[in-house]
């Protein structure tokens, strides 16, 4: 524990910058991904276990897709699209078959799709670990703000997650889709008495999942290493992410990665053998006073 | 001429010397099983696959060339998936249930001290070709009898890697350290040993700043700006693998490879030096292996005919496992047998040419059973290839005075 360098760190304007912009950009990414698990549990009151494996498809196929093209944004998009995709058949093919089974039965379907994309990996990429490496566009200088360090790449990294964070926000607020989802999360048997075509919206609700991992996988490819089994430690994550903010909320989702993005960034500083620690402990006193997570529905 | 009828013990005769004859030919040539557990699924699959290259090599080699005293090698390999008790598993059905008469151990440290303890219970001839914790060897309550071990050592690494260190803080005044490894007992005790002896050899050191970020971690960001506020001149690292390559390409858009001379133990193997897409210049590394230690003909004709025969370079596990082919090559070379028992008495104190000796050869330390003389070094990086230039070859000398004084400190003799 090392509460003087933490100090030291808040009063400094240009650690309080760096940290704060690192903290958030952590966030971010983890919001990303966990807005998809939280929004498919909200619906659909499934706990995709699979959804880390969802991120590192992602991140491998805007891998190949930037080394095709030499864009990083097609790179990105073709990640996002490939995600929601494969959404949509892992739910058809799979998940569908498990609605209201044991969760015991949809974890094991979900284990068994992670064990089989590790090694589908491996078969088409190798076991070996890839770098995209930074796009042209990037690779520039870090900018300084008022002494802190900020990278332009984290800097455009932030505004997409916000972004994509707004347009989700808006297509569930404001759509008739959105109304529909939401509507669909508080009570299926009624969305579905009144002729509207379920089936269509559980793979609409596991694309935009997908896709949502999919495009955190592809942002975050040029400076995370890609190798098979790279989903699992953002899984963990994620799910810290999620029961934090409250399984189903998308607005949890994103303060809860920002809280953990910053007790990340600082922790490393004031409590440099304890950071992870402190994730789990925040979660437990959610858990020991708001079970149902900051912006979680009571259970009743 | 009438053809004779066969009589019944012509037939019985014939039949006998058909039934016969495979056998007979099988004796003369009778295999020698040789097993190797190793990684070979999950994120640490590359290793278990560089380490089975390379013994392939080397196995097609003897056997073109005879074999083991006559015998051609067939090998065995088993999934160890990471897992020590797993590693102690399948060594033991390797040699009770395979018909291994010696193993090729090739786990990580966790692994092969699981092993060691399967090789101590049934005395088979092993030789550890991927652990590089000293204490495996070093350490007489782990010693036995028929294991030995072809890798690198972790003190080599640090006594080397220290003297080099101290000699660029020297001449650059670094005074200022942090370190950043990842943080389980590899991480923690290579970092301690390479900081007692770049104090050793530099006292007047200072470090301000440590970070231990978990093996796997996707994000270094927050460790990367800890380490830039603490404003160190220098920095150790001991990451390796995918962890190394995002920690660099994270570290490069927050130029921190200009903010401090970085030294990397592990970034001198193609395996992260060609992942990584901007390789920063200058950056010092311990060679893991690279065509250019030693640089010598044998070495990068040796490096050459992996990566066209694999489509990629070799790796410092490739290095360690052709190694412990070569010795036991050279052992039954020695001994005129394959016979497990000879081949342990003959690797006692064995020289052989090695590619990867820093004078053409490799000798298995008669009193630790340990390799020694294999080319350790550092270098800088460069952003193309060869990637690493300036490689400085460790003096040995200095490595057997220093070894010898830590195994004297931790009472091993």
């Amino acid at each position: 524990m090392d509460l003087d360098a933490l100090l030291g760190c808040v009063t400094s304007s240009s650690c309080l910058v760096t940290q704060t912009t690192s903290g958030l950009i952590v966030g971010m990414l983890l919001f990303m991904v966990a807005a998809g698990l939280t929004l498919i549990f909200g619906v659909l009151k499934i706990v995709n276990f699979a959804h880390g494996t969802f991120y590192m498809l992602g991140a491998y196929i805007a891998y190949s897709a930037f080394m095709f093209t030499g864009s990083y944004v097609l790179g990105v998009l073709a990640g996002g699209l490939g995600m929601a995709i494969f959404g949509v058949i892992f739910e058809r093919v799979l998940i569908s078959r498990v609605y209201g089974a044991n969760v015991l039965m949809q974890l094991l379907i979900c284990y068994a799709v992670v064990l089989i994309c590790d090694d589908l990996v491996k078969i088409v990429w190798g076991p070996d670990f890839y770098a995209m490496g930074m796009p042209p566009a990037f690779q520039v200088p870090p900018l300084f703000i008022a002494g802190g360090v900020v990278p332009p790449f984290y800097i455009m990294l932030i505004v997409v997650a916000l972004a994509i964070g707004g347009a989700l926000s808006l297509l569930l607020g404001l759509t008739r889709i959105g109304k529909i989802i939401r509507a669909a999360a508080h009570n299926p048997n009624m969305v579905s008495a009144l002729g509207i075509n379920t089936t269509l919206l559980y793979s609409l609700v596991f694309a935009v999942g997908g896709m949502l991992a999919g495009l955190a996988g592809g942002l975050a490819a040029p400076v995370r290493s890609l190798t098979p089994g790279m989903g699992f430690s953002i899984l963990i994550e994620s799910f810290i992410v999620t029961v934090i903010g409250g399984m189903g909320s998308i607005g949890g989702a994103l303060i809860a990665a920002v809280v953990l993005g910053l007790i990340r960034s600082f922790g490393t500083i004031g409590f440099p053998l304890f950071t992870e620690g402190l994730m789990y402990i925040a979660m437990i006193i959610i858990l020991v006073f708001k079970p149902s997570g900051l912006f979680g529905k009571e259970i009743v | 001429m009438k053809p004779t009828e066969p009589t019944r013990r012509t037939v019985l005769t014939g039949a006998a010397a058909v039934l016969a004859a495979p056998h007979i030919a099988g004796a003369q040539a009778k295999a020698v099983r040789i097993g190797m557990q190793a990684t070979f699924s999950g994120p640490l699959a590359q290793s278990g696959i560089t380490h089975r290259n390379a013994i392939e090599m080397e196995v097609d080699r003897i056997n073109a060339a005879g074999g083991l005293a006559g015998r051609p090698i067939e090998m065995v390999y088993r999934d160890s998936k990471s897992q020590p008790q797993e590693a102690a598993r399948v060594a033991r059905e390797l040699v009770n249930s395979d018909g291994c008469e010696m193993l090729l151990d090739a786990e990580s440290s966790a692994g092969s001290f699981a092993v060691q303890e399967v090789v101590r219970d049934l005395g088979v001839l092993c030789i550890h070709s991927s652990s590089e914790t000293s204490s495996l060897t070093a350490d007489p309550k782990y010693r036995v009898a028929s294991a030995f071990r072809s890798s690198r050592q972790g003190i080599h690494d640090a006594i080397v890697g220290g003297a080099y260190a101290a000699k660029v803080a020297d001449a650059r005044k670094l005074t200022k350290w942090a370190t950043c490894s990842p943080d389980y007992a590899y991480g923690r005790d290579t970092t301690a040993q390479y900081l007692e002896y770049l104090k050793h050899f530099k006292p007047d050191i200072e470090v301000i700043s440590q970070a231990w970020p978990k093996l796997g971690q996707p994000d270094f960001t927050e460790v990367i700006t800890k380490l830039i506020q603490a404003r160190p001149q220098a920095m150790y690292t001991a990451l390796y693998g995918g962890d190394l390559t995002a920690f660099i390409n994270q570290g490069n858009i927050y130029a921190l490879f200009s903010a401090m001379q970085v030294f990397s133990v592990n970034l001198a193997d193609y395996t992260a030096l060609t992942a990584i897409k901007n390789l920063p210049p200058g950056i010092a590394t311990g060679n893991r292996y690279v065509v250019t230690c030693p640089d010598t003909v044998a070495n990068r004709d040796w490096g050459e005919a992996y990566r066209k025969r694999f489509n990629e370079y070799p790796t410092n596990w490739s290095w360690q496992s052709s190694t412990g082919m070569r010795f036991y090559e050279g052992a039954a070379k020695k001994a005129g047998s394959a016979d497990p028992k000879k081949l342990a008495e003959a690797l006692r104190g064995l020289t052989i040419e090695c590619p990867f000796g820093v004078d053409g050869t490799v000798t298995m330390r008669a009193e630790d059973q340990t390799v020694v003389g294999y080319a350790i070094g550092w270098g800088t990086t460069l952003t193309k290839p060869p990637y690493v230039a300036d490689v400085k070859p460790a003096d040995w000398g200095t490595i057997f005075e220093l070894e010898t004084e830590w195994k004297k400190r931790n009472g091993f003799i």
